[in-house]
């Protein structure tokens, strides 16, 4: 068996067609750096699903198209977690806004860095 | 290339490629030829672009030309006959494929950049930071070895890739979506076969 490829511009267009069914129809929510999250995660063990729930702070968005990605930060059993999660992944059955956060840059790091009263964020009313 | 998400909702990067519809345009006989072999042409191309052998040749199957004309050998047993047409379908249950094709050109390149060598020391009075170093012995045998790595063009060559997945197979579109990167350019051309160390009867 064999075959020959060729890409044109036509390729170009099908590679958009691809990322477009990859990507949600529908935005997963509107959230932004700092805000805290819950996050519905389907989990699959054997033929079962099941939801998982991620709270967290929102402390960085990554990427853009299909393969666009947002990291959530949790404080578990006085160690912190982070989740990178893919926005377009069919695993993310939702995601909600618990809490919106006023911050002033785009990627939180500095969070990792500090504990307790400094890490707090204010909200945003 | 791109990525898509799998049933488990993993990322798959993905590489898309055009396969066919490719038409039998010659078929090669033992008897005739030698060997037996198909000639397939890829990519219309109206038949008052061709000069006039090619479209003698075009046209004996078709009422338009082609880009691209490969030869690929059957199998043993394999038969297609000419002016059948070859369509991504035939991808339709296969696991993994062998993709071949020209890779980048990456112009005249060094040692370090060519075949991965290491190079020298960077500071602390170094005086050679990326050149080849020594090439040899001395008296013996007083020659240099031939296939010795030294600078020269790289890339542009043939390339395969083999044992890649594939994730997708799309009938409208005439495309296969394979897992992994391919040698070559956006746009370049390649050929993409049946995996040979996959196949039913080898492990």
């Amino acid at each position: 068996m064999f075959f020959l490829k060729w890409d044109f511009s036509v390729q170009a267009e099908l590679i958009e067609k691809i990322n477009r069914e990859q990507t949600r129809d529908k935005p997963l929510a509107d959230f932004r750096v700092g805000d805290t999250v819950k996050v519905h995660v389907r989990l699959k063990e054997g033929d079962k699903e099941r939801i998982q729930v991620f709270t967290g702070t929102v402390i960085a968005r990554d990427g853009s198209g299909p393969g666009e990605t947002f990291t959530v930060r949790r404080i578990s059993y006085g160690e912190g977690v982070e989740r990178v999660f893919p926005v377009n992944s069919p695993s993310i059955a939702k995601l909600e806004v618990a809490r919106r956060g006023k911050v002033r840059r785009a990627k939180l790091y500095y969070l990792r860095k500090v504990s307790g009263r400094k890490a707090r964020i204010k909200e945003k009313l | 290339m791109t990525q898509i998400f799998d049933d488990r909702g993993q990322q798959v990067p993905v590489t898309v490629l055009e396969a066919g519809p490719c038409t039998v345009i010659q078929r090669k006989r033992r008897d005739r030829e030698g060997y037996d072999a198909v000639q397939l042409g890829f990519g219309e191309r109206p038949l008052q672009r061709l000069n006039k052998p090619m479209r003698g040749h075009c046209g004996r199957t078709r009422k338009n030309g082609f880009r691209v004309l490969r030869e690929v050998r059957l199998d043993e047993g394999e038969d297609i006959g000419e002016g059948e047409t070859l369509t991504v379908e035939i991808f339709s249950d296969v696991a993994f494929v062998d993709v071949t094709g020209l890779s980048k050109g990456r112009g005249f390149q060094g040692v370090v950049k060519r075949y991965g060598m290491g190079g020298g020391r960077g500071s602390h009075g170094s005086m050679t930071h990326r050149r080849v170093g020594a090439i040899g012995q001395c008296a013996m045998p007083s020659r240099v070895f031939k296939n010795k790595k030294m600078p020269g063009r790289t890339g542009h060559r043939r390339v395969t890739v083999q044992n890649l997945r594939v994730v997708g197979v799309r009938r409208e579109d005439n495309a296969i979506l394979v897992k992994g990167a391919v040698p070559g350019p956006n746009g370049g051309l390649v050929m993409i076969r049946e995996a040979v160390k996959r196949r039913a009867g080898n492990k």
